[in-house]
């Protein structure tokens, strides 16, 4: 049986990255719990544009919690207040008749707003191209199979690999750290024998990376476990740590 | 330079700056318990403590080690807020896995710090001070009080003001240390996903033992003087 109830939104809008932003409210009627929380922006900004006002721009893709590009701060959560989901997998049903819903973007100096909710998340990227990779030479492949992988590391690397690139861990964090992202991302290559040839210099220039970009220094209150919607653990934050200070010794 | 210049080098100061500082509350503390079984045995450890070369070190050494750990988790602090960013969260929430201690280290130290000024005019000042002001001729304080810091345990601990504010301060301690001791473990990289609640687990136990090697003193000494004797 469908349920419907009534919100409150209280949306956080901004006109470009240098224009001053400021909440604005709006008045959501008959949003029906099966809903999914991104489908009620769609509906709110069908509503903004039958008004002939400017829609909200959110980010969103896949829509199924795969690419990571949806992001919004829900009610002091990022990906809302549910556990270890994205936003898109975020359902109206969470929500009461009645509730004010208020709505940001991810904070952080690193990631600076774009329009309304949506931030740049380019800082990501960049680690990635500082290193979170492996270099390999054009030639003859390798059978995959061929190389032996204990199931405790493969399964290890597979948990840092879920990691989606959301930026819910930095959104969260007190500090504006962006330690979770780049310990999934380190991890899940120095785990494996195709990714330990490059791992100290790996960790050395994404660690580099994100300083450079204006992170904040990780203090271990776990924010970003909690938050992350692929449950991503903050012992891949004790191995980054491992691997950064072994390459930094050995220098 | 890596160890200011790259956020892991700075927390790895923080953990070795931080861990120092609780081996020594283990050291300190473990000489406190003295005084509860022998006022004699404890002050003779004051005595060997007193101003001599290697004790004197171990004094510079540690006032190091705080300005160390000071300063850098003042830069550390300093830095995270300009990484969250002008604009701050309207609306934010609490998560059930993160600890209050670890988002108030800051707020906890500068509590810690600001009753230590405390703590140094209560013993310091009035034993290692006064020596060393003997040592180089200036005969302020007294100097048969120096060396008898069960004397002055007596005297502060006895009165209930002084005996809370120091169970005020050893319990922002505790908070510091509850967050402070698995965080230098897992800054060293020293954790996996089988250790983390163990480590978590060890590291409260100890942290705790520590403050409780404190508290013990406190409260005996409060006892013992207004209700035993
Ligand atoms: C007896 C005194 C103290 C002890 C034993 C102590 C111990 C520790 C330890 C073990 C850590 C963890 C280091 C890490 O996570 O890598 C820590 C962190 C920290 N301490 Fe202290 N500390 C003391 C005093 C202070 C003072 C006076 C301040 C501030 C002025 C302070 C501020 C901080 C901050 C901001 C952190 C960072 C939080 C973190 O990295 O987890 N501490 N402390
Ligand atoms: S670690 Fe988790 S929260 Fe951080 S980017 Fe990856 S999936 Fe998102
Ligand atoms: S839109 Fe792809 S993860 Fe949410």
């Amino acid at each position: 049986m469908e349920k419907t109830i009534n919100v409150t939104l209280k949306v956080w809008r901004q006109a470009g990255p240098k224009a001053q932003g400021k909440f604005e409210t709006y008045k959501l009627n008959n949003v029906s719990t099966d809903s999914s929380f991104l489908e009620m922006m769609d509906i709110l900004n069908e509503q903004l544009i039958s008004e002939r006002k400017e829609p909200v721009a959110f980010d969103h893709d896949c829509r199924e919690g795969i690419c990571g590009m949806c992001s919004l701060y829900i009610n002091g959560h990022p990906h809302g207040p549910d556990g270890e989901i994205t936003t898109c997998q975020l359902h109206m049903r969470k929500f009461k008749d009645g509730d004010t819903i208020t709505i940001e973007p991810w904070r952080s100096a690193a990631f600076p707003v774009i329009k309304d909710l949506m931030v740049n998340r380019g800082a990501y990227d960049k680690i990635i191209q500082a290193g979170g990779f492996v270099s390999v030479n054009t030639g003859g492949v390798p059978d995959g199979n061929a190389i032996p992988i204990s199931k405790i590391y493969a399964d290890e690397a597979m948990d840092a690999a879920s990691c989606i690139g959301c930026g819910a861990c930095a959104a969260a964090c007190k500090n504006g750290s962006a330690m979770l992202f780049v310990a999934a991302k380190v991890s899940q290559l120095a785990l494996l024998p195709q990714g330990k040839v490059e791992r100290a210099t790996r960790a050395k220039a994404m660690v580099a990376k994100m300083d450079e970009l204006g992170f904040g220094n990780c203090t271990n209150t776990g924010a970003c476990e909690a938050e992350c919607p692929k449950n991503i653990s903050i012992s891949h934050i004790a191995r980054l740590n491992r691997e950064f200070l072994s390459a930094k010794i050995k220098d | 330079m890596w160890l200011i210049n790259s956020s892991i080098g700075r927390k790895l100061i923080m953990s070795i700056s931080g861990i120092m500082l609780v081996l020594f509350l283990l050291f300190h503390g473990l000489m406190n318990m003295v005084v509860i079984f022998s006022a004699d045995a404890y002050n003779a450890i004051c005595a060997f403590l007193g101003a001599n070369w290697y004790a004197l070190i171990a004094t510079k050494g540690l006032a190091l080690g705080f300005m160390v750990h000071i300063l850098y988790a003042m830069y550390l602090s300093f830095q995270n807020l300009k990484a969250r960013g002008k604009e701050r969260y309207a609306v934010t929430d609490k998560q059930d896995k993160v600890s209050w201690a670890s988002q108030n280290m800051l707020v906890l130290g500068l509590i810690v710090f600001g009753f230590l000024a405390l703590h140094l005019y209560h013993f310091w000042s009035k034993m290692q001070l006064v020596e060393i002001g003997h040592m180089l001729g200036k005969h302020v304080g007294d100097i048969d009080k120096a060396v008898d810091g069960a004397y002055w345990i007596t005297y502060w601990f006895s009165q209930p003001v002084y005996a809370i504010i120091y169970l005020v301060w050893l319990s922002a301690l505790w908070f510091h240390l509850t967050h402070g001791v698995w965080s230098s473990l897992h800054s060293l990289g020293l954790n996996n996903q089988t250790w983390l609640p163990r480590v978590k687990c060890i590291s409260n136990i100890f942290a705790t033992l520590v403050v409780l090697l404190f508290v013990s003193v406190v409260v005996y000494t409060y006892v013992y003087q207004n209700f035993v004797l």
